[in-house]
């Protein structure tokens, strides 16, 4: 099979889940798209490994998978916070910082 | 007897019919995948939404079964599918999304984000077609091609540290998330 064909496949599930991030407004779906982005990069690194017949690609993405785990546990608990703060987690009506 | 050693020699020689199918399965899973993961970032229901990203995540459990990764596979399945969707469920239930259908889940300026993003997979996409042509990648079809216990070495071998280091960060997420989401 040719590497592109991972890759591309790759570039497109990054793209939906950056579109995602982009055009979303409730903050647990903006987490899900992170996801998405982060299983393109996955897919990436073992397809990569497996091109140089190298262990390392397939390390790395179990490390990727596990600060993808820590993500979410902190992301969640940052869009419960500004739940219980705000009573809703409209991502785009957190604008405090905005001058 | 005869008909195993046939089937061991062809799947060592790798035919064109083996090829032809294990493409078949890829575009299929590639397929819908893509479909799901559009599905998951335009559907109105957050429910739904999470249910879109299931199917992704399996799929991309399959491409690494295709690549030769089954320990990455198992992974996947056991922390993406089993954990972190769970997770995620947890929030939409804890933050009492809308059941049902909201159409308040979009921006208004969303065809920015979609020029975004098509602009990027066009330059991403050339840029790779540049790269890598037609290089092959390997795949995985024999028992043999599979490597669980190399990578276990490498783990506990070259890559003690990072591993250690994903550890204490784990801890640390795990402390985080506790404090930060802790009410008093």
């Amino acid at each position: 099979m040719f590497l592109n064909q991972f890759l591309i496949f790759a570039a497109v599930l990054f793209c939906i889940g950056v579109y995602g991030v982009l055009t979303r407004k409730n903050g647990v779906l903006v987490l899900m798209s992170i996801e998405l982005i982060l299983n393109a990069v996955n897919i990436n690194l073992v397809a990569f490994g497996a091109y140089n017949s190298d262990i390392g690609g397939q390390v790395f993405a179990l490390f990727i998978i596990a600060v993808a785990a820590a993500e979410v546990g902190v992301g969640l608990a940052i869009v419960l916070l500004i739940y219980r703060n705000r009573r809703s987690i409209d991502v785009s009506e957190a604008d405090l910082l905005k001058g | 007897m005869t008909a195993l050693i046939l089937f061991a020699q062809q799947s060592v020689e790798l035919t064109s019919t083996e090829q032809w199918v294990i493409n078949v399965f890829f575009g299929v899973i590639a397929l819908v995948s893509t479909a799901a993961a559009l599905k998951m970032v335009t559907t109105d229901n957050v429910v739904h939404a999470a249910l879109y990203l299931l199917i992704v995540l399996a799929s991309v459990a399959a491409i690494y079964v295709i690549l030769g990764a089954e320990f990455a596979a198992a992974t996947q399945v056991l922390v993406y599918i089993g954990a972190i969707l769970v997770l995620l469920l947890f929030g939409v239930m804890l933050t009492r999304a809308k059941l049902g259908a909201d159409d308040d889940l979009n921006h208004e300026q969303r065809w920015i984000g979609g020029l975004v993003s098509v602009v990027m997979l066009a330059v991403m996409s050339f840029s790779l077609w540049e790269a890598f042509e037609d290089t092959k990648v390997p795949t995985a079809l024999n028992p043999d091609d599979f490597n669980t216990g190399a990578v276990s070495e490498s783990i506990f071998t070259d890559y003690i540290v990072p591993f250690e280091a994903i550890s204490v960060l784990l801890l640390a997420a795990l402390i985080g998330a506790v404090v930060v989401a802790r009410r008093d």
